[in-house]
Protein backbone atom coordinates (compact mmCIF):
# COMPACT_ATOMS: atom_id res chain seq x y z
CA UNK A 1 0.00 0.00 0.00
CA UNK A 2 3.19 2.13 0.93
CA UNK A 3 4.93 1.43 -2.06
CA UNK A 4 1.59 2.56 -4.43
CA UNK A 5 0.88 5.68 -2.59
CA UNK A 6 5.14 6.23 -2.79
CA UNK A 7 4.81 4.88 -6.97
CA UNK A 8 1.52 7.48 -7.53
CA UNK A 9 3.20 10.36 -5.86
CA UNK A 10 6.55 9.62 -8.00
CA UNK A 11 4.21 9.74 -11.12
CA UNK A 12 2.96 12.64 -10.45
CA UNK A 13 5.54 14.57 -9.65
CA UNK A 14 7.45 13.47 -12.80
CA UNK A 15 4.06 14.33 -14.93
CA UNK A 16 3.84 17.55 -13.32
CA UNK A 17 7.36 18.52 -14.05
CA UNK A 18 6.84 17.04 -17.62
CA UNK A 19 3.90 19.36 -17.93
CA UNK A 20 5.53 22.50 -17.13
CA UNK A 21 8.22 21.85 -19.35
CA UNK A 22 5.76 21.66 -22.33
CA UNK A 23 3.74 24.94 -21.06
CA UNK A 24 6.84 26.75 -20.13
CA UNK A 25 8.66 26.12 -23.61
CA UNK A 26 5.25 26.80 -25.25
CA UNK A 27 4.81 30.10 -23.55
CA UNK A 28 8.19 31.06 -23.94
CA UNK A 29 8.71 30.26 -27.57
CA UNK A 30 5.37 31.88 -28.63
CA UNK A 31 7.47 35.33 -28.63
CA UNK A 32 9.08 34.47 -31.49
CA UNK A 33 5.99 33.62 -33.58
CA UNK A 34 3.01 36.12 -34.04
CA UNK A 35 0.89 37.45 -32.89
CA UNK A 36 2.56 38.71 -29.99
CA UNK A 37 1.01 40.55 -27.94
CA UNK A 38 3.05 43.86 -27.07
CA UNK A 39 0.21 45.94 -25.13
CA UNK A 40 -0.26 42.89 -22.87
CA UNK A 41 3.28 43.18 -22.09
CA UNK A 42 3.31 46.62 -21.23
CA UNK A 43 0.32 46.28 -19.23
CA UNK A 44 2.08 43.56 -16.93
CA UNK A 45 5.63 45.61 -17.05
CA UNK A 46 3.74 48.40 -15.32
CA UNK A 47 1.76 46.07 -12.75
CA UNK A 48 5.24 43.83 -11.89
CA UNK A 49 7.85 46.95 -12.03
CA UNK A 50 5.90 49.42 -10.81
CA UNK A 51 3.34 47.94 -8.80
CA UNK A 52 6.16 46.16 -6.77
CA UNK A 53 8.41 49.01 -6.50
CA UNK A 54 7.44 49.94 -3.14
CA UNK A 55 7.59 46.47 -1.46
CA UNK A 56 11.23 46.09 -3.29
CA UNK A 57 12.41 49.61 -1.84
CA UNK A 58 11.15 49.02 1.43
CA UNK A 59 12.49 45.18 1.93
CA UNK A 60 16.06 46.53 0.55
CA UNK A 61 16.68 49.46 2.33
CA UNK A 62 15.62 47.29 5.69
CA UNK A 63 18.07 44.45 4.88
CA UNK A 64 20.89 46.94 3.69
CA UNK A 65 20.21 48.84 7.55
CA UNK A 66 20.10 45.40 9.02
CA UNK A 67 23.34 44.11 7.26
CA UNK A 68 25.28 47.46 8.00
CA UNK A 69 23.94 47.10 11.30
CA UNK A 70 25.17 43.46 12.26
CA UNK A 71 28.10 43.72 9.99
CA UNK A 72 29.71 46.93 12.08
CA UNK A 73 29.01 45.32 15.33
CA UNK A 74 31.45 41.88 14.07
CA UNK A 75 33.54 44.03 12.16
CA UNK A 76 34.31 46.37 15.12
CA UNK A 77 35.48 43.55 16.80
CA UNK A 78 38.54 43.09 14.55
CA UNK A 79 38.89 47.15 13.96
CA UNK A 80 37.73 46.64 10.26
CA UNK A 81 34.44 48.65 10.54
CA UNK A 82 35.85 50.77 7.65
CA UNK A 83 34.82 47.69 5.45
CA UNK A 84 31.27 48.19 6.24
CA UNK A 85 30.55 49.45 2.60
CA UNK A 86 32.44 46.60 1.03
CA UNK A 87 30.54 43.91 2.64
CA UNK A 88 26.84 45.34 2.25
CA UNK A 89 27.61 46.21 -1.30
CA UNK A 90 29.19 42.59 -2.27
CA UNK A 91 26.45 40.67 -0.19
CA UNK A 92 23.93 42.95 -1.56
CA UNK A 93 24.58 42.63 -4.92
CA UNK A 94 25.95 39.20 -5.69
CA UNK A 95 23.43 37.57 -3.49
CA UNK A 96 20.55 39.20 -0.91
CA UNK A 97 19.28 41.92 -3.78
CA UNK A 98 18.39 39.00 -6.67
CA UNK A 99 16.72 36.51 -3.90
CA UNK A 100 15.21 39.14 -2.07
CA UNK A 101 13.65 40.87 -4.74
CA UNK A 102 12.78 37.30 -6.58
CA UNK A 103 11.07 36.28 -2.95
CA UNK A 104 9.26 39.87 -2.80
CA UNK A 105 7.65 39.47 -6.19
CA UNK A 106 7.15 35.72 -6.13
CA UNK A 107 4.86 36.93 -3.09
CA UNK A 108 3.66 39.70 -4.87
CA UNK A 109 3.05 38.50 -8.51
CA UNK A 110 3.41 34.58 -8.55
CA UNK A 111 0.38 34.77 -6.29
CA UNK A 112 -1.97 37.01 -8.18
CA UNK A 113 -0.52 35.37 -11.24
CA UNK A 114 -2.28 32.04 -9.97
CA UNK A 115 -4.73 33.58 -8.31
CA UNK A 116 -5.73 35.50 -11.88
CA UNK A 117 -5.97 33.22 -13.86
CA UNK A 118 -6.81 30.13 -11.74
CA UNK A 119 -10.27 32.30 -11.09
CA UNK A 120 -10.06 32.37 -15.17
CA UNK A 121 -10.30 29.25 -16.03
CA UNK A 122 -12.96 28.09 -12.86
CA UNK A 123 -15.10 30.97 -14.29
CA UNK A 124 -14.61 29.50 -18.38
CA UNK A 125 -13.28 32.39 -19.11
CA UNK A 126 -10.18 30.48 -20.22
CA UNK A 127 -12.35 28.04 -22.70
CA UNK A 128 -14.58 31.55 -23.60
CA UNK A 129 -10.94 32.96 -25.10
CA UNK A 130 -9.91 29.60 -26.52
CA UNK A 131 -13.64 29.52 -28.09
CA UNK A 132 -12.96 33.16 -29.40
CA UNK A 133 -10.13 31.78 -31.14
CA UNK A 134 -7.27 33.22 -29.15
CA UNK A 135 -4.45 31.04 -27.68
CA UNK A 136 -4.85 31.88 -23.83
CA UNK A 137 -1.35 30.86 -23.56
CA UNK A 138 -0.08 33.34 -25.56
CA UNK A 139 -2.29 36.41 -25.03
CA UNK A 140 -1.88 35.63 -21.14
CA UNK A 141 0.85 33.78 -20.40
CA UNK A 142 4.39 34.52 -22.23
CA UNK A 143 3.56 38.70 -21.55
CA UNK A 144 3.59 37.57 -17.71
CA UNK A 145 6.67 35.82 -18.37
CA UNK A 146 8.77 37.96 -20.29
CA UNK A 147 7.73 41.57 -18.46
CA UNK A 148 8.24 39.33 -15.25
CA UNK A 149 11.83 38.80 -16.46
CA UNK A 150 12.56 42.28 -17.71
CA UNK A 151 11.07 43.73 -14.71
CA UNK A 152 13.24 41.65 -11.86
CA UNK A 153 16.20 42.31 -14.01
CA UNK A 154 15.70 46.48 -13.58
CA UNK A 155 13.66 45.90 -9.44
CA UNK A 156 16.76 43.95 -8.87
CA UNK A 157 18.98 47.21 -9.53
CA UNK A 158 16.81 49.61 -8.13
CA UNK A 159 17.09 46.99 -4.68
CA UNK A 160 20.76 47.11 -4.57
CA UNK A 161 20.98 50.72 -4.79
CA UNK A 162 18.26 51.10 -1.79
CA UNK A 163 19.94 48.52 0.30
CA UNK A 164 23.47 50.11 -0.17
CA UNK A 165 21.98 53.33 0.53
CA UNK A 166 20.10 51.92 4.09
CA UNK A 167 23.35 50.55 5.07
CA UNK A 168 25.08 53.67 4.45
CA UNK A 169 22.70 55.90 6.05
CA UNK A 170 22.71 53.52 9.15
CA UNK A 171 26.93 53.70 9.10
CA UNK A 172 26.44 57.49 9.06
CA UNK A 173 23.67 58.41 11.22
CA UNK A 174 23.56 55.65 14.03
CA UNK A 175 27.42 54.48 13.94
CA UNK A 176 28.53 57.43 13.05
CA UNK A 177 31.53 56.62 10.68
CA UNK A 178 32.51 58.41 7.59
CA UNK A 179 29.93 58.12 5.20
CA UNK A 180 32.40 58.60 1.57
CA UNK A 181 34.20 56.15 3.15
CA UNK A 182 31.14 53.89 2.95
CA UNK A 183 30.28 54.24 -0.29
CA UNK A 184 34.02 54.89 -1.63
CA UNK A 185 34.75 51.53 -0.10
CA UNK A 186 31.23 50.03 -1.56
CA UNK A 187 32.19 51.05 -4.71
CA UNK A 188 35.66 50.56 -5.21
CA UNK A 189 35.78 46.79 -4.51
CA UNK A 190 32.98 45.97 -6.74
CA UNK A 191 34.25 44.17 -9.64
CA UNK A 192 33.11 42.95 -12.96
CA UNK A 193 31.77 39.24 -12.13
CA UNK A 194 29.88 40.85 -9.20
CA UNK A 195 28.07 42.80 -11.33
CA UNK A 196 27.01 40.10 -13.58
CA UNK A 197 26.43 37.86 -11.25
CA UNK A 198 24.13 40.10 -9.41
CA UNK A 199 22.34 40.93 -13.07
CA UNK A 200 22.29 37.23 -14.07
CA UNK A 201 20.24 36.02 -10.98
CA UNK A 202 17.44 37.87 -11.70
CA UNK A 203 16.76 36.70 -15.09
CA UNK A 204 16.23 32.95 -13.87
CA UNK A 205 14.45 33.70 -11.28
CA UNK A 206 11.91 36.17 -13.39
CA UNK A 207 11.67 33.12 -15.38
CA UNK A 208 10.63 30.89 -12.39
CA UNK A 209 8.02 32.93 -10.44
CA UNK A 210 6.07 34.25 -13.30
CA UNK A 211 5.93 30.48 -15.44
CA UNK A 212 4.91 29.06 -12.31
CA UNK A 213 2.57 31.91 -10.87
CA UNK A 214 0.60 31.07 -14.44
CA UNK A 215 1.43 27.35 -14.48
CA UNK A 216 -0.66 26.59 -11.54
CA UNK A 217 -3.24 29.22 -12.54
CA UNK A 218 -3.95 27.52 -15.46
CA UNK A 219 -4.26 24.13 -13.78
CA UNK A 220 -6.65 25.10 -11.49
CA UNK A 221 -9.39 22.71 -10.44
CA UNK A 222 -12.11 23.10 -8.04
CA UNK A 223 -13.72 26.15 -8.22
CA UNK A 224 -12.94 28.59 -5.50
CA UNK A 225 -10.85 26.53 -2.81
CA UNK A 226 -8.99 25.86 -5.66
CA UNK A 227 -7.85 28.91 -6.90
CA UNK A 228 -6.74 29.30 -3.08
CA UNK A 229 -4.63 26.38 -3.67
CA UNK A 230 -3.22 27.32 -6.99
CA UNK A 231 -1.80 30.35 -5.36
CA UNK A 232 -0.09 28.79 -2.47
CA UNK A 233 1.69 26.20 -4.85
CA UNK A 234 2.79 28.99 -6.79
CA UNK A 235 4.33 30.81 -3.93
CA UNK A 236 5.58 28.37 -2.59
CA UNK A 237 7.12 26.72 -5.50
CA UNK A 238 8.29 29.51 -6.63
CA UNK A 239 10.27 31.07 -3.85
CA UNK A 240 11.57 27.82 -3.17
CA UNK A 241 12.56 27.02 -6.64
CA UNK A 242 14.31 30.21 -6.74
CA UNK A 243 16.50 29.54 -3.29
CA UNK A 244 17.55 26.15 -4.96
CA UNK A 245 18.34 27.78 -8.07
CA UNK A 246 19.96 30.37 -6.48
CA UNK A 247 22.96 28.03 -4.94
CA UNK A 248 22.75 26.36 -8.63
CA UNK A 249 23.63 29.69 -10.31
CA UNK A 250 26.04 30.73 -7.37
CA UNK A 251 28.10 27.66 -8.33
CA UNK A 252 28.31 27.72 -11.51
CA UNK A 253 28.94 31.43 -11.84
CA UNK A 254 31.54 31.15 -9.24
CA UNK A 255 33.23 28.19 -10.99
CA UNK A 256 33.00 30.51 -14.36
CA UNK A 257 34.41 33.59 -12.71
CA UNK A 258 36.92 31.92 -10.93
CA UNK A 259 39.80 33.37 -12.51
CA UNK A 260 38.68 37.03 -12.03
CA UNK A 261 38.14 36.88 -8.51
CA UNK B 1 -23.59 5.40 -40.45
CA UNK B 2 -22.86 3.92 -37.15
CA UNK B 3 -25.16 4.48 -34.57
CA UNK B 4 -25.77 3.54 -31.06
CA UNK B 5 -27.67 -0.36 -30.39
CA UNK B 6 -29.55 0.91 -27.55
CA UNK B 7 -30.69 4.11 -28.90
CA UNK B 8 -33.60 5.25 -31.16
CA UNK B 9 -33.12 7.18 -34.05
CA UNK B 10 -35.31 9.45 -35.95
CA UNK B 11 -34.37 12.24 -37.07
CA UNK B 12 -31.69 14.11 -39.17
CA UNK B 13 -29.08 12.04 -38.31
CA UNK B 14 -30.71 8.77 -39.97
CA UNK B 15 -30.29 7.82 -43.18
CA UNK B 16 -33.02 9.40 -44.60
CA UNK B 17 -31.12 13.11 -43.13
CA UNK B 18 -30.74 15.46 -45.60
CA UNK B 19 -27.98 15.41 -48.35
CA UNK B 20 -26.12 19.08 -47.21
CA UNK B 21 -22.82 17.78 -45.73
CA UNK B 22 -23.45 18.33 -41.79
CA UNK B 23 -21.96 21.02 -40.02
CA UNK B 24 -21.42 18.63 -37.09
CA UNK B 25 -20.59 15.38 -37.05
CA UNK B 26 -20.10 12.91 -33.89
CA UNK B 27 -19.20 9.03 -35.06
CA UNK B 28 -18.61 6.94 -31.88
CA UNK B 29 -17.25 9.34 -29.89
CA UNK B 30 -16.12 8.68 -25.99
CA UNK B 31 -14.23 10.27 -23.56
CA UNK B 32 -13.24 9.32 -20.11
CA UNK B 33 -11.43 11.06 -17.07
CA UNK B 34 -9.99 9.10 -14.85
CA UNK B 35 -12.82 6.80 -14.25
CA UNK B 36 -16.10 5.25 -15.98
CA UNK B 37 -16.50 7.32 -19.42
CA UNK B 38 -18.46 10.51 -19.65
CA UNK B 39 -19.62 10.37 -23.37
CA UNK B 40 -19.80 6.26 -24.47
CA UNK B 41 -19.87 5.81 -28.35
CA UNK B 42 -22.09 8.96 -28.91
CA UNK B 43 -22.58 9.28 -32.12
CA UNK B 44 -25.12 12.56 -34.21
CA UNK B 45 -24.94 15.36 -36.51
CA UNK B 46 -26.28 18.96 -37.14
CA UNK B 47 -27.70 19.97 -40.16
CA UNK B 48 -27.23 23.27 -41.78
CA UNK B 49 -29.74 25.51 -40.28
CA UNK B 50 -30.95 23.16 -37.67
CA UNK B 51 -31.42 23.94 -34.38
CA UNK B 52 -30.47 20.71 -32.19
CA UNK B 53 -31.39 20.49 -28.32
CA UNK B 54 -29.40 18.15 -26.18
CA UNK B 55 -31.47 17.09 -23.23
CA UNK B 56 -30.58 15.49 -19.80
CA UNK B 57 -30.25 15.27 -16.46
CA UNK B 58 -27.40 17.42 -14.44
CA UNK B 59 -24.08 15.25 -15.03
CA UNK B 60 -24.45 13.17 -17.70
CA UNK B 61 -21.84 14.73 -20.16
CA UNK B 62 -23.92 17.68 -21.98
CA UNK B 63 -21.09 20.20 -21.29
CA UNK B 64 -18.60 17.87 -21.85
CA UNK B 65 -20.21 17.11 -25.38
CA UNK B 66 -20.31 20.99 -25.85
CA UNK B 67 -16.58 21.40 -25.81
CA UNK B 68 -15.88 18.52 -27.92
CA UNK B 69 -17.59 20.00 -30.53
CA UNK B 70 -15.02 22.92 -30.51
CA UNK B 71 -12.09 20.99 -29.37
CA UNK B 72 -11.96 22.60 -26.03
CA UNK B 73 -11.82 18.72 -25.49
CA UNK B 74 -10.80 16.14 -27.21
CA UNK B 75 -11.93 12.64 -27.63
CA UNK B 76 -10.39 8.85 -26.27
CA UNK B 77 -12.59 7.43 -29.29
CA UNK B 78 -13.74 8.32 -32.57
CA UNK B 79 -14.53 11.33 -35.09
CA UNK B 80 -15.68 14.84 -35.23
CA UNK B 81 -16.18 16.17 -37.96
CA UNK B 82 -16.82 20.26 -37.78
CA UNK B 83 -17.18 21.80 -41.03
CA UNK B 84 -16.22 18.88 -42.64
CA UNK B 85 -12.69 18.82 -40.80
CA UNK B 86 -11.44 16.16 -38.48
CA UNK B 87 -10.93 18.00 -34.82
CA UNK B 88 -10.37 14.95 -33.05
CA UNK B 89 -6.33 15.50 -33.51
CA UNK B 90 -6.41 18.52 -35.19
CA UNK B 91 -3.21 20.48 -33.42
CA UNK B 92 -4.75 23.94 -31.29
CA UNK B 93 -2.90 26.13 -33.83
CA UNK B 94 -5.18 24.92 -36.26
CA UNK B 95 -8.22 24.44 -34.58
CA UNK B 96 -8.23 28.21 -33.00
CA UNK B 97 -9.10 29.09 -36.85
CA UNK B 98 -12.29 26.97 -37.01
CA UNK B 99 -12.99 27.89 -33.45
CA UNK B 100 -13.56 31.53 -35.04
CA UNK B 101 -16.00 30.58 -36.67
CA UNK B 102 -18.06 29.16 -33.95
CA UNK B 103 -20.23 31.28 -31.56
CA UNK B 104 -20.44 29.70 -27.86
CA UNK B 105 -22.07 30.68 -25.11
CA UNK B 106 -20.70 29.39 -21.98
CA UNK B 107 -23.22 28.75 -18.78
CA UNK B 108 -22.21 31.19 -16.61
CA UNK B 109 -21.67 33.76 -19.87
CA UNK B 110 -18.10 33.37 -19.04
CA UNK B 111 -17.52 37.12 -20.16
CA UNK B 112 -13.47 38.88 -19.05
CA UNK B 113 -14.61 40.22 -15.96
CA UNK B 114 -11.36 42.76 -16.81
CA UNK B 115 -13.14 44.28 -20.16
CA UNK B 116 -15.94 45.88 -20.47
CA UNK B 117 -19.04 44.84 -22.57
CA UNK B 118 -17.82 46.46 -25.52
CA UNK B 119 -14.81 44.89 -25.56
CA UNK B 120 -16.21 41.39 -24.37
CA UNK B 121 -18.66 42.03 -27.62
CA UNK B 122 -15.85 42.79 -29.83
CA UNK B 123 -13.47 40.92 -28.50
CA UNK B 124 -12.69 38.59 -31.81
CA UNK B 125 -12.77 42.01 -33.95
CA UNK B 126 -10.15 43.83 -31.05
CA UNK B 127 -7.78 40.87 -31.89
CA UNK B 128 -8.33 40.86 -35.75
CA UNK B 129 -7.27 44.68 -35.40
CA UNK B 130 -10.83 45.73 -37.16
CA UNK B 131 -11.01 49.37 -36.46
CA UNK B 132 -12.48 51.08 -33.96
CA UNK B 133 -15.80 52.67 -35.67
CA UNK B 134 -16.33 49.65 -36.89
CA UNK B 135 -15.90 47.85 -33.59
CA UNK B 136 -18.23 50.22 -31.78
CA UNK B 137 -20.96 50.17 -34.79
CA UNK B 138 -21.12 45.78 -34.73
CA UNK B 139 -21.25 46.16 -30.86
CA UNK B 140 -23.91 48.22 -30.61
CA UNK B 141 -25.57 46.07 -33.75
CA UNK B 142 -24.82 43.25 -31.52
CA UNK B 143 -26.07 44.76 -28.12
CA UNK B 144 -29.51 45.82 -29.64
CA UNK B 145 -29.98 42.47 -30.77
CA UNK B 146 -30.10 41.37 -27.05
CA UNK B 147 -31.73 44.68 -26.28
CA UNK B 148 -28.76 45.77 -24.32
CA UNK B 149 -27.92 48.72 -26.18
CA UNK B 150 -27.12 50.60 -22.91
CA UNK B 151 -24.46 48.28 -21.00
CA UNK B 152 -21.92 49.17 -23.82
CA UNK B 153 -19.29 50.68 -21.69
CA UNK B 154 -20.31 48.93 -18.38
CA UNK B 155 -18.43 46.22 -16.84
CA UNK B 156 -19.38 42.84 -16.14
CA UNK B 157 -19.66 42.82 -12.51
CA UNK B 158 -22.11 45.41 -12.74
CA UNK B 159 -24.46 43.60 -14.77
CA UNK B 160 -27.43 41.16 -13.56
CA UNK B 161 -26.94 37.22 -14.45
CA UNK B 162 -29.58 37.30 -17.51
CA UNK B 163 -27.86 40.40 -18.92
CA UNK B 164 -24.42 38.88 -18.87
CA UNK B 165 -25.94 36.04 -20.49
CA UNK B 166 -27.56 38.38 -22.89
CA UNK B 167 -23.95 40.16 -23.25
CA UNK B 168 -22.31 36.85 -24.14
CA UNK B 169 -25.02 36.08 -26.72
CA UNK B 170 -24.27 39.03 -28.99
CA UNK B 171 -20.52 38.21 -28.27
CA UNK B 172 -21.04 35.15 -29.86
CA UNK B 173 -23.03 36.13 -32.94
CA UNK B 174 -21.11 39.68 -33.49
CA UNK B 175 -18.98 37.69 -36.13
CA UNK B 176 -22.12 35.91 -37.43
CA UNK B 177 -20.66 32.48 -37.12
CA UNK B 178 -21.51 29.44 -39.11
CA UNK B 179 -22.64 27.39 -36.02
CA UNK B 180 -23.95 28.55 -31.95
CA UNK B 181 -23.38 26.51 -29.26
CA UNK B 182 -25.29 27.16 -26.39
CA UNK B 183 -24.59 25.87 -22.53
CA UNK B 184 -27.36 25.58 -19.96
CA UNK B 185 -27.94 28.88 -21.51
CA UNK B 186 -31.09 29.40 -19.06
CA UNK B 187 -29.53 28.20 -16.29
CA UNK B 188 -29.86 29.52 -12.34
CA UNK B 189 -32.30 32.12 -13.95
CA UNK B 190 -35.21 33.02 -13.17
CA UNK B 191 -38.68 32.24 -15.81
CA UNK B 192 -38.85 35.86 -16.82
CA UNK B 193 -35.26 36.37 -17.27
CA UNK B 194 -34.85 32.69 -18.78
CA UNK B 195 -38.12 33.61 -21.34
CA UNK B 196 -36.01 36.52 -22.43
CA UNK B 197 -32.86 34.70 -23.14
CA UNK B 198 -35.25 31.78 -24.94
CA UNK B 199 -36.51 34.11 -26.83
CA UNK B 200 -32.90 35.88 -28.18
CA UNK B 201 -32.45 31.86 -29.02
CA UNK B 202 -35.48 31.50 -31.19
CA UNK B 203 -35.16 35.24 -32.79
CA UNK B 204 -31.91 34.06 -34.21
CA UNK B 205 -32.78 30.44 -34.67
CA UNK B 206 -35.66 32.47 -36.98
CA UNK B 207 -33.99 35.50 -38.78
CA UNK B 208 -30.91 34.00 -39.26
CA UNK B 209 -31.17 30.22 -39.65
CA UNK B 210 -27.74 29.62 -37.70
CA UNK B 211 -27.15 26.13 -36.70
CA UNK B 212 -27.05 25.27 -33.52
CA UNK B 213 -26.70 22.78 -30.46
CA UNK B 214 -28.57 24.06 -27.35
CA UNK B 215 -27.66 21.88 -23.91
CA UNK B 216 -30.08 22.02 -21.28
CA UNK B 217 -31.99 20.04 -18.54
CA UNK B 218 -34.89 22.13 -18.57
CA UNK B 219 -37.58 20.55 -20.68
CA UNK B 220 -39.49 23.34 -20.77
CA UNK B 221 -37.17 25.57 -22.42
CA UNK B 222 -36.61 22.77 -24.57
CA UNK B 223 -40.50 22.67 -25.15
CA UNK B 224 -40.67 26.57 -25.83
CA UNK B 225 -38.10 26.57 -28.10
CA UNK B 226 -39.66 24.03 -30.24
CA UNK B 227 -43.48 25.81 -29.74
CA UNK B 228 -42.34 29.01 -30.53
CA UNK B 229 -41.61 31.40 -33.64
CA UNK B 230 -39.99 34.52 -33.62
CA UNK B 231 -42.66 37.08 -35.11
CA UNK B 232 -40.38 40.14 -36.87
CA UNK B 233 -43.95 42.24 -37.35
CA UNK B 234 -44.56 42.31 -33.58
CA UNK B 235 -40.93 42.25 -32.25
CA UNK B 236 -41.22 39.11 -30.08
CA UNK B 237 -41.54 35.31 -29.92
CA UNK B 238 -45.06 33.59 -30.88
CA UNK B 239 -46.19 30.44 -30.04
CA UNK B 240 -47.14 28.08 -33.12
CA UNK B 241 -50.49 26.85 -33.80
CA UNK B 242 -51.78 23.98 -31.71
CA UNK B 243 -49.79 20.90 -32.98
CA UNK B 244 -47.24 22.10 -34.74
CA UNK B 245 -43.24 22.40 -33.94
CA UNK B 246 -40.61 24.14 -35.65
CA UNK B 247 -39.32 21.56 -38.40
CA UNK B 248 -36.05 22.47 -37.90
CA UNK B 249 -35.69 21.74 -34.36
CA UNK B 250 -34.87 18.25 -32.45
CA UNK B 251 -34.16 16.64 -30.13
CA UNK B 252 -31.10 14.45 -28.11
CA UNK B 253 -30.63 12.94 -25.27
CA UNK B 254 -28.00 11.81 -23.35
CA UNK B 255 -28.31 9.00 -20.02
CA UNK B 256 -24.86 8.21 -18.63
CA UNK B 257 -22.59 9.12 -20.91
CA UNK B 258 -24.75 7.60 -24.16
CA UNK B 259 -26.98 9.23 -26.72
CA UNK B 260 -30.70 6.87 -26.07
CA UNK B 261 -32.54 9.53 -28.33
CA UNK B 262 -32.30 10.87 -31.26
CA UNK B 263 -35.40 12.70 -33.09
CA UNK B 264 -38.18 15.44 -33.44
CA UNK B 265 -40.39 16.36 -30.33
CA UNK B 266 -43.62 13.95 -31.73
CA UNK B 267 -41.08 11.22 -31.62
CA UNK B 268 -39.74 12.04 -28.08
CA UNK B 269 -42.96 11.83 -26.40
CA UNK B 270 -44.12 8.50 -28.47
CA UNK B 271 -40.58 7.28 -27.38
CA UNK B 272 -40.67 3.97 -25.35
CA UNK B 273 -36.95 4.33 -23.50
CA UNK B 274 -38.34 4.63 -19.89
CA UNK B 275 -35.79 6.77 -19.16
CA UNK B 276 -37.12 9.28 -21.38
CA UNK B 277 -40.62 8.72 -20.16
CA UNK B 278 -38.88 9.56 -16.93
CA UNK B 279 -37.53 12.46 -18.03
CA UNK B 280 -41.34 13.58 -19.88
CA UNK B 281 -43.15 13.45 -16.53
Amino acid sequence: MAIHTIENTAKKLVLTVQDYSLFSYRAVTDLFRPPVYWPEFLIQSDIIGFGSLPIVILSALSTGSVLALQSSATLAAFGATAVTGQFVSIIMIRELGPVLTGIMVAGRNSSSMASELGSMVVTEQIDAMRALGVDPVRKLVTPRIYATICMLFFLTIVADACSILGGGMVTVLMNHQNGTQYFSMAWEHLRLPDIIQGLVKPLFYGYILSSIGCFYGMRTTGGTEGVGSSTIKAVVTSSVLILFVDFLLTQVLLTLFSGWM
Amino acid sequence: MDVNSTREQHGPDAPSATAASPVVAFRNVSIAFDGPPVLDDVSFSVAPGETRILLGPTGVGKSVLLKLVNGLLRPDRGSILLFGEEIAHMPEEQLFALRARIGMVFQEGALFDSLSVRDNVAFQLIQERVDDGEIDRRVRDALRFVELEDTFALYPDSLSGGMRRRVAIARALIRQPELLLYDSPTGGLDPVTSTTILELIVKERDALHTPSLMVTHRLQDALMLCNHRFDPQAGHMVPLPQGETDPGTTFLMLEKGRLIFDGSLQELVKSKNSFVREFLA
